[in-house]
């Protein structure tokens, strides 16, 4: 019996320190990037990347903040597009979803099929390029960054599964009270679905916070650009050095017309600054709208 | 009697006239909300449609799409591509890539889902939850500069740590070898949170007498696992396996970001990290040939829909249940 506690004992141990271990694989990468944005720039040519800096210069983020890197203008684009982005997406979404989910809708099955095809059967990248850019003249605005990923129709799915769960006589008792059938969607069930709402809508966002894809592709002014495409062209840059030796490193260091490396890390830090910082608050969120249709799916 | 007939007759039309009014009448507000929705999905998803003919013609742009001519011979798009040598390459890079990364994750989420489900102290597992959810919260971005603080070959930490051990530095950015393990690493470090939480999920939701049942039997947690667990979660395995493969139907919009940003497209890399969408995209931004990224992402949509069919014979035959059709 006791023989058996102790194994018990062992293999709780052993458990704990597994996960203890992957938690920090999973935590400490996010440590480096910080760690060489707070680095000295000198100490990061003479000894290179550590997880703990040598030296804490925060000349970076100095640098940063000062306006010349244009950071903060992606900061601002970013937000808009994230903001409205999100709560359009919410929106047109959840009026779909929810008039899909009416008896009184009579075709509300083939409307459904209509929703549903895109997802197995799209015209791809090429169409949809011209679609933009030739046609609806949305190149170089702030719009196609809005535009592209307003409506999905997996997010139509989720939204259907969580409006069915409503229950009918509350929807009733509105109409009684004389409620048409738009009010009620704003007044009694938006409300009442807040919380999924919210869980659906995180992942809307960071959806949009991350996107790089769609400025990458439409965007060409430096005003539009958006957080993570700053970051990729940073990035390029240094791909173009890294190919080309330490040579032109220390011409770059030399010609000062490249922000730092510290410099770009700091970057990189801002725009994973706020999930980074909300994300405590919001985990219990992320959590269930990841599992809010997907298991039922 | 005829006239009694045509009477009731009219009277019937009449209240079926009025209960078609009655119900377009109370349909009207549901389809001024569809209305945004359907439209944006029109002309998000439906327009591009008949686009995809860019594949067979020889586009420029002042004739547009419709204007330009057709290639002659019609598939002269697609054989400028598989006369050249990265329409191998590319093929088997994207099967093969999907097919390990399907796997990896799926083992290893499911097998973090049993483990996370044994600990007990919700505040404790919670914690351990939101560590290994973090990842899928970056963009390929960041951590293709996360992989850069690490891989970078004259201050990244690892070439720091070979040169400490007294050891040559290795040239990550210009050795396609490496990158076929780092790639579906890197996959497998972002996306193994998300889906060991859908799987927690699932597990979470069997029934506990199960598992009662077979600890006064006598079962070990290993015969739990094999004959409770694995069996009931089997369902959302599948599911979650379809619509994997479902992703590679959508060009462009599949998770193949990290393909693109994680070796900062190095040309040096291509033979082991590009695949077809990273091809299709480099080729309309860089090259802008839009006939030859047409007609491979055309291509893309056939070999994805045949592996969808594929995928759906074979879990038709495991548990015809859950097939998709």
């Amino acid at each position: 019996m006791n023989k058996s506690i102790g194994k018990r004992a062992v293999t709780k141990i052993v458990l704990h320190i597994v996960f203890i271990l992957l938690s920090l694989m999973c935590i400490i990468p996010l440590l480096l990037v910080v760690s060489i944005s707070v680095s000295d720039e000198m100490s990061l040519m003479l000894e290179g990347y550590h997880l703990i800096p040598r030296q804490i210069n925060l000349d970076s983020y100095r640098y940063v903040f000062s306006g010349a890197g244009s950071v903060l203008n992606a900061y601002g684009v970013t937000i808009f597009v994230t903001v409205v982005g999100t709560v359009l997406h919410l929106l047109v979404t959840s009026m779909l979803a929810y008039s899909l989910t009416r008896e009184e809708v009579v075709h509300r099955k083939a409307i459904s099929l209509f929703v549903f095809i895109p997802v197995l059967f799209n015209g791809g990248l090429v169409p949809m390029y011209m679609l933009m850019t030739k046609y609806l003249r949305l190149k170089n605005t702030i719009w196609v960054l809005v535009l592209v990923m307003l409506v999905s129709a997996t997010n139509v799915l989720i939204m259907k599964n969580f409006f069915r769960g409503i229950p009918h006589s509350l929807i009733e008792s509105a109409r009684i009270d004389g409620c048409g059938e738009i009010k009620t969607f704003f007044r009694i069930v938006l409300p009442l679905s807040k919380p999924s709402l919210a869980s659906i809508g995180l992942f809307v966002a960071i959806a949009y916070w991350n996107d790089w894809m769609t400025s990458s592709l439409y965007i060409e002014t430096p005003r539009l650009q958006t957080l993570q495409y700053l970051l990729q062209s940073l990035m390029n840059n240094i791909g173009y050095l890294q190919s080309n030796s330490k040579a032109s490193r220390s011409i770059e260091m030399a010609m000062g017309s490249l922000p730092s490396e510290g410099a770009r890390m700091a970057t990189c830090v801002l725009a994973i600054g706020p999930i980074i910082l909300l994300y405590p608050l919001l985990q219990k969120y992320f959590e269930s709208g990841l599992t809010i249709g997907a298991v039922k799916e | 009697m005829e006239k009694v007939d045509t009477k009731i007759e009219q009277v019937i039309t009449k209240t079926r006239l009025g209960k078609l009014k009655k119900s377009i009448k109370k349909q009207i507000p549901f389809y001024i909300m569809m209305a945004p929705g359907l439209f944006l999905i029109a002309l998000l998803s439906y327009l591009p449609m008949p686009g995809i003919i860019i594949a067979f013609k020889n586009f420029n742009p002042i004739d547009g799409i419709f204007g330009s001519p057709w290639m002659t011979p019609l598939f002269d798009n697609f054989r400028f591509f598989f006369i050249s040598e990265s329409a191998r390459i590319v093929t088997v890079n994207t099967l093969v890539y999907n097919a390990v990364q399907g796997v990896l994750v799926t083992v290893c989420a499911i097998a973090l889902a049993i483990l996370l489900n044994e600990v007990k102290n919700k505040r404790v597992s919670a914690v351990y939850k939101g560590a290994i959810l973090l990842p899928t919260f970056l963009s390929w971005i960041v951590i293709q500069y996360i992989l850069f603080g690490f891989l970078s070959v004259d201050r990244g930490i690892v070439n720091n740590i070979l040169d400490g051990m007294g050891k040559e530095p290795i040239y990550w950015y210009s050795e396609p070898f490496y990158w076929r393990i780092i790639l579906p690493f890197a996959y497998l470090w972002k996306n193994v949170g998300y889906y060991s939480v859908l799987y927690v999920a699932a597990i979470a939701s069997i029934n506990t007498d199960f598992f009662e049942a077979a600890q006064l039997d006598g079962a070990t947690k290993w015969q739990q696992i094999k004959h409770i667990t694995l069996p009931l979660i089997k369902p959302t395995v599948i599911v979650l396996s379809l619509l994997w493969v479902g992703k590679l139907f959508n060009g462009g919009f599949g998770d193949w970001n990290g393909f693109y940003t994680l070796p900062n497209d190095s040309g040096a890399l291509y033979s082991a990290t590009d695949v077809i969408d990273t091809y299709v995209f480099r080729s309309l931004k860089k090259i802008n040939d839009y006939g030859m990224s047409a007609a491979v992402g055309l291509y893309q949509s056939v070999v994805g829909f045949v592996l969808v069919l594929i995928s759906n014979t074979i879990i038709k035959k495991i548990d015809p249940d859950s097939a998709l059709f």
